[in-house]
């Protein structure tokens, strides 16, 4: 028996020192200041809409995994707020139980939970309900209300199953001037005007619960890369490649193609780039894979938003990257120390 | 001239269970599955679409059973699907006469009940080994157990999609319909949630 012992590892050797729960509580606490602008914008309806979610998320997690506790990871609390935050303020309370329970069920648990999902939960969640209701989940309603604290609006607390009222009457009664029901994408694809960049910034437009503040998205999505909680490469790919493709659609045509920093602030681009593309179970882990996955997410959601039928292509565009993971992972293996350059793996 | 073993263990219930439970071939065989996927948006479709299933696979197997001596080895793929696509056309001139609007509905899918899986099987596996009466028999079972895959599915979408089981509407008028279970991702989505609940079934039963 010698003294010194050798001991055998398999890679990877070093660790971060960030833990699973460590990482999604500082993505939630991240979460918390564009919760809080969403609820301060449109009132009550958002608040009982993001607890509902999260709360039908949290349950779901719960009901699945009877064997282990599962909720003590924060990916469920991460998944609901996500969802929450996508859709739309005055969406039927029910139907974002629906959401909630899809995206949990269907989009984690059924892969086997955390780790396993091939698409990003609330996701795939909100692509459920986009294709059940496609009326509610583009009902929009107007940011700053005067009563949006002494009042929900009135789709909130639709019956389950049953269709949600028309606000076109209540939207009149709030003394709201000009509201037009269409977020800018909208505005910009079928009326062909766009919002300044000033509103998109600061977020007095109307669009999902938590897409309209682009500058404050951006500051929480800092305070995460700082720490190094998330990727910085992804978010940046998706970015820049959306608006170098915008800014070449522009030069081709200027007066039909709106300018690139229009399409980086408008919608869920950012949120999505920040939050939902960098999801650590469905982004590659190799460097080149990280970038290829980004640029994919950027140049698809431009292409969806000028030819396609809908008006936003984030999710899509995400969906799509995240399906194409494992074989973008595959074709970048990096070359293993030792081994020949042209010789592959 | 070709002889063949015969399996002569007589018509038990198992016969007839075996298709509609043990061996269903929606939840368990997982066969017959462009059907199963297109034509259930509504009851009323599944359910005539596998009636129209259930006729081709009985008579289909009887005659297969019949001639079952007759046929050589080789060419009996054959002559099952000269067999199987003259009951085929039939039923497809008959749902045309009775009902032109749900020969719409259905679409080709009358026709390609010729491939369908269920039925070929039938004939090979059991029809061709069995006695006619014992072949009619197992036939009806697997035909019915089918009609019970495409209403479970084709009612779960239509009250899903429309409200409505039927034609008749349980919700009243202010139901919201989830549009998503009429298109062709609700079909997986419904028939996933089915197997889910058969396998977890069966599951169970073992363990018991």
């Amino acid at each position: 028996m010698s003294k010194h012992r050798i001991e055998l590892r398999a890679a990877p050797h070093q660790h971060s020192g960030h833990s699973v729960p460590t990482i999604m509580r500082n993505v939630v606490y991240s979460l918390l200041p564009i919760c809080g602008f969403s609820v301060w914008q449109y009132g009550l309806s958002a608040l009982a809409l993001l607890l509902t979610v999260t709360a039908t998320c949290l349950a779901t997690e719960r009901l699945l995994n009877r064997n282990a506790n599962t909720l003590g990871d924060w990916s469920a609390a991460i998944t609901g707020i996500l969802l929450g935050l996508t859709l739309p303020p005055a969406f039927p309370l029910w139907m974002a139980i629906v959401a909630g329970f899809v995206a949990i069920a269907i989009g984690k648990a059924m892969f086997g939970g955390l780790g396993h999902n091939p698409f990003n939960p609330a996701l795939v969640g909100r692509a459920f309900v986009q294709a059940a209701f496609p009326v509610a989940i583009t009902t929009w309603v107007p940011a700053f209300s005067a009563n949006r604290f002494s009042e929900f609006v009135p789709t909130t607390f639709t019956a389950p199953l049953m269709m949600p009222p028309d606000i076109v009457g209540w939207v009149k009664q709030q003394g709201v001037d000009a509201f037009t029901g269409a977020t800018p994408l909208a505005r910009w694809k079928f009326e062909n005007v766009t919002a300044s960049a000033h509103d998109l910034l600061t977020g007095t437009v109307t669009a999902s619960a938590g897409e309209t503040s682009a500058l404050l998205i951006l500051m929480c999505g800092a305070y995460l890369a700082i720490r190094k909680f998330m990727d910085w490469r992804i978010p940046v790919a998706v970015l820049g490649s959306a608006a170098l493709t915008a800014w070449a659609f522009q030069l081709y045509d200027p007066a039909h193609y709106p300018a690139p920093l229009f399409v980086l602030l408008s919608g869920g681009l950012m949120i999505g780039a920040i939050y939902m593309a960098t999801d650590m179970a469905t982004s590659p882990v190799t460097p080149v894979g990280v970038w290829i996955y980004g640029v994919i997410i950027g140049v698809m959601t431009v292409i969806i938003r000028y030819f396609g039928g809908l008006t936003e292509g984030v999710m899509y565009a995400i969906l799509l990257g995240n399906a194409l993971t494992p074989l973008i992972d595959q074709y970048t293996q990096p070359r293993v120390y030792g081994t020949g350059r042209k010789e592959k793996p | 001239m070709n002889p063949k073993k015969e399996i002569d263990e007589g018509i038990t219930f198992d016969t007839f269970m075996e298709g509609v439970w043990r061996q269903n071939p929606v939840f368990v065989m997982v066969l017959g599955m462009c059907p199963t996927l297109a034509v259930t948006v509504s009851a009323v479709n599944a359910v005539s679409m596998g009636i129209a299933t259930l006729f081709v696979l009985v008579s289909s197997c009887l005659l297969v059973s019949l001639i079952r001596n007759l046929v050589p080895k080789e060419v009996r793929i054959a002559t099952y699907i000269v067999i199987i696509a003259t009951f085929v056309t039939l039923v497809d001139y008959i749902i045309q006469a009775v009902s032109l609007s749900l020969y719409e509905a259905l679409g080709a899918f009358i026709q390609l009940i010729v491939v369908n899986c269920i039925i070929l099987g039938r004939a090979e596996a059991h029809a061709s080994k069995n006695p006619p009466l014992k072949a009619v028999v197992n036939a009806l079972g697997m035909g019915i157990g089918f009609t019970i895959g495409l209403l479970a599915l084709g009612a779960t979408r239509e009250i899903l999609g429309a409200g409505k089981l039927f034609g008749f509407s349980l919700f009243g008028e202010h139901f919201q319909p989830w549009v998503v279970m009429v298109l062709p991702p609700g079909g997986f989505f419904v028939l996933g949630a089915w197997l889910l609940l058969f396998s977890f079934m069966r599951s169970r039963s073992a363990t018991e």
